[in-house]
């Protein structure tokens, strides 16, 4: 596993640049909004010192706004319309020939390779119309090859500073890479980019892998495998690519494992005479803790940031709804009331929304709720959607939607809690059961 | 029953594939055609289905002759009589054929879920354990694993194949030790 070294350095104190102008309210995008107009923005090729840095410069600014374009929120000002060239990176910005072309965010860089392997990317975030930087220009030092992270770090930040929001694009999914017909489909663990560059597989297909969850810091991942013939739940080390079946309880299966926040303890599904409760274990070995009894189906668990509490899927009413209890187990109560079947509950990074499958008049939604079941809203519908695992920053959702039919795929989708800016994320043939990991340090 | 032994080969195959490099298992071509054989052909696991189905102590008799699924309503684990007819075939037919145990596996449409499948797979699996033990097998030769809707036998969108996926199919290992 290639390990990145990358430097956040203090701010850079390359003197600031006058403001220009004090018009306008500063930069801002409220992503709270309901209708957005993508917000203008320019990325000329970052300054670079030789011909070799130039076409990593080209690559990093490519990266950077194809992040910014994605979430829809912002737009890319074509090269081919810009009436000025940054030639320098310390010279002061001709704010005016960006005006011109109405950019209002204007990113501009410096691409450095020392030596054969180390890169060197500085940058600063402009308010074009304010006529001044957004913030303290930044420097990220990384190897040549992990130039796609640096790139990502440089559009996290001018997400974040723009929205106020954290950014999301410096992170990783864990996914199922299928492939083959779909009553002989081959499954297989792989990790990739959020955009889905750098596929790593992590398993082979020669057994059934299903629904990995990545620790909170991302350095490990709980699947599902038949490994043994029957389903049971691996840990994987991303790093080494081990892994080891958890000594779960004895009954052959279990499944839906999910970590919690602290890393250590873990919820799974155990069916055993035909019935599936909710257990605790930790990770590290030892005793599982029985946390329902029910005749009725307890799955899909997931832990609140917090750690305290537990939402998971339940037909103990008679269908699949959504329910919330302690960590440690007890009386649930129930949160999802709408019409159809709930599952797959997912809380949310912020711990303000859980999102969920629904399946009802013969379709499938993406949703997301308030944890007291409110406010419930339907991001998506379609013939089969369903796994849904939330952004680092608890503003977009990526999840599995299945086609219909004999000649049926599975692909990754995301889209934003309103709902807007539904896209396929792009990974070389099929994929289900997207995983989300953190922003990387 | 050309779905059968279609069955048997898939059941089959999954535990192939623990063994062999992928190429093997996600070769289409190779999958229709060891279908077309039908339940004599052998490999790992194929002991249960070996023998022909004229001969009544055979894996492919049991599959065939015997009938070695049964089939459920949406979201339900109830048994049909038609279903509790099958399984008390079975249940003759294991007692009488000792020399083989048998792992029962639960499936699921994909109109749910994949956790939830599973979970409905297991109750399924376990609904004919229960009922082969309840008519004299002994309940230490019967395993059961969900598969929930990763393995459909059918894989048109419609009813018609969601029916036969609804399904828990009873496959014969050999007797462990013997």
């Amino acid at each position: 596993m290639m390990r990145y070294l990358i430097g956040l350095l203090a701010a850079l104190t390359l003197g600031a640049l006058p403001a220009l102008a004090q018009n306008s309210g500063p930069l801002r995008i409220e992503i709270t909004e309901g209708v957005i107009e993508p917000m203008p923005f320019a990325a000329p090729d970052f300054v670079a010192d030789s011909a070799a840095a130039q076409e990593v410069s080209r690559d990093i600014t490519g990266v950077i706004a194809a992040d910014l374009s994605g979430t829809g929120l912002f737009r890319e000002i074509p090269r081919d319309a810009h009436v000025s060239r940054i030639t320098s990176f310390q010279s002061p910005v001709q704010y005016a020939d960006w005006r011109a072309i109405n950019a209002q965010v204007l990113i501009t860089g410096s691409v450095r390779l020392d030596g054969s392997d180390r890169l060197v990317v500085q940058f600063r975030i402009h308010d074009v119309f304010a006529g001044r930087e957004l913030g303290d220009g930044l420097q990220f030092v990384g190897t040549r090859a992990g130039w796609r992270r640096i790139a990502h770090k440089v559009a996290d930040q001018v997400y974040s500073r723009i929205t106020g929001e954290g950014g999301y694009f410096d992170s990783r999914v864990v996914y199922v890479a299928e492939s083959g017909p779909k009553d002989q489909r081959a499954k297989r663990l792989a990790i990739m980019d959020y955009d889905g560059a750098n596929v790593q597989y992590l398993t082979d297909s020669s057994s059934l892998v299903l629904a990995p969850r990545f620790s909170p810091t991302g350095d490990r991942v709980l699947y599902t495998s038949y490994e043994s013939g029957f389903p049971r739940i691996y840990v994987l080390d991303v790093a080494s690519v081990g892994r080891r079946a958890l000594p779960t309880l004895d009954g052959n299966m279990s499944f839906a494992p999910r970590f919690a926040p602290d890393g250590r303890t873990i919820v799974y599904s155990l069916s055993q005479g035909g019935n599936t409760d909710l257990y605790r274990m930790d990770v590290s070995g030892g005793q599982s803790a029985r946390l329902t009894s029910a005749p009725s189906i307890e799955t899909a668990p997931s832990y609140s940031p917090d750690g305290r509490q537990i939402v998971f899927e339940s037909d103990r009413s008679g269908a699949p709804q959504l329910y919330i209890m302690s960590a440690g187990g007890g009386e649930a109560r129930r949160i999802s009331f709408g019409q159809g079947r709930y599952g797959t509950p997912v809380w949310s990074p912020r711990g303000d929304l859980i999102a969920f499958t629904k399946q009802s008049g013969g379709r499938f939604h993406i949703g997301v709720m308030r944890t007291d079941g409110s406010e419930e809203r339907l991001l998506t519908a379609s013939f089969l959607d369903e796994s849904p695992t939330w952004a680092p920053n608890g503003r977009v959702i990526m999840f599995t939607r299945e086609t219909r039919g004999a000649q049926g795929e599975a692909r990754l989708y995301s889209v934003d809690i309103s709902g807007r800016n539904l896209k396929q994320v792009e990974t070389r043939g099929g994929a289900s059961d997207p995983s989300w990991g953190p922003l990387q340090r | 029953m050309n779905w059968a032994g279609k069955m048997g080969f898939t059941s089959k195959t999954v535990i192939l594939c623990a063994g062999l490099a992928l190429a093997a298992c996600s070769n289409p071509d190779r999958f229709e055609g060891q279908a077309g054989l039908g339940a004599g052909n052998g490999g790992a696991g194929g002991a249960g289905m070996s023998g022909s189905a004229q001969d009544p102590t055979s894996g492919a008799y049991f599959q065939q002759a015997i009938g070695d699924r049964v089939l459920f309503a949406v979201d339900q684990s109830t048994l049909s009589n038609e279903a509790q007819a099958t399984l008390d075939r079975q249940a003759q037919w294991l007692i009488s054929n000792p020399e083989y145990d048998a792992i029962i596996e639960g499936h699921a449409d994909e109109q749910g879920t994949r956790e939830y499948n599973l979970a409905l797979g297991a109750r399924r699996a376990n609904a004919a354990q229960e009922y082969l033990v309840s008519r004299g097998v002994a309940g230490n030769r019967i395993e059961v694993v969900s598969y929930g809707k990763e393995r459909p036998l059918e894989i048109c969108s419609e009813e018609s194949c969601y029916r036969q996926n609804r399904r828990a199919v009873t496959v014969l290992t050999p007797r462990a030790g013997s």
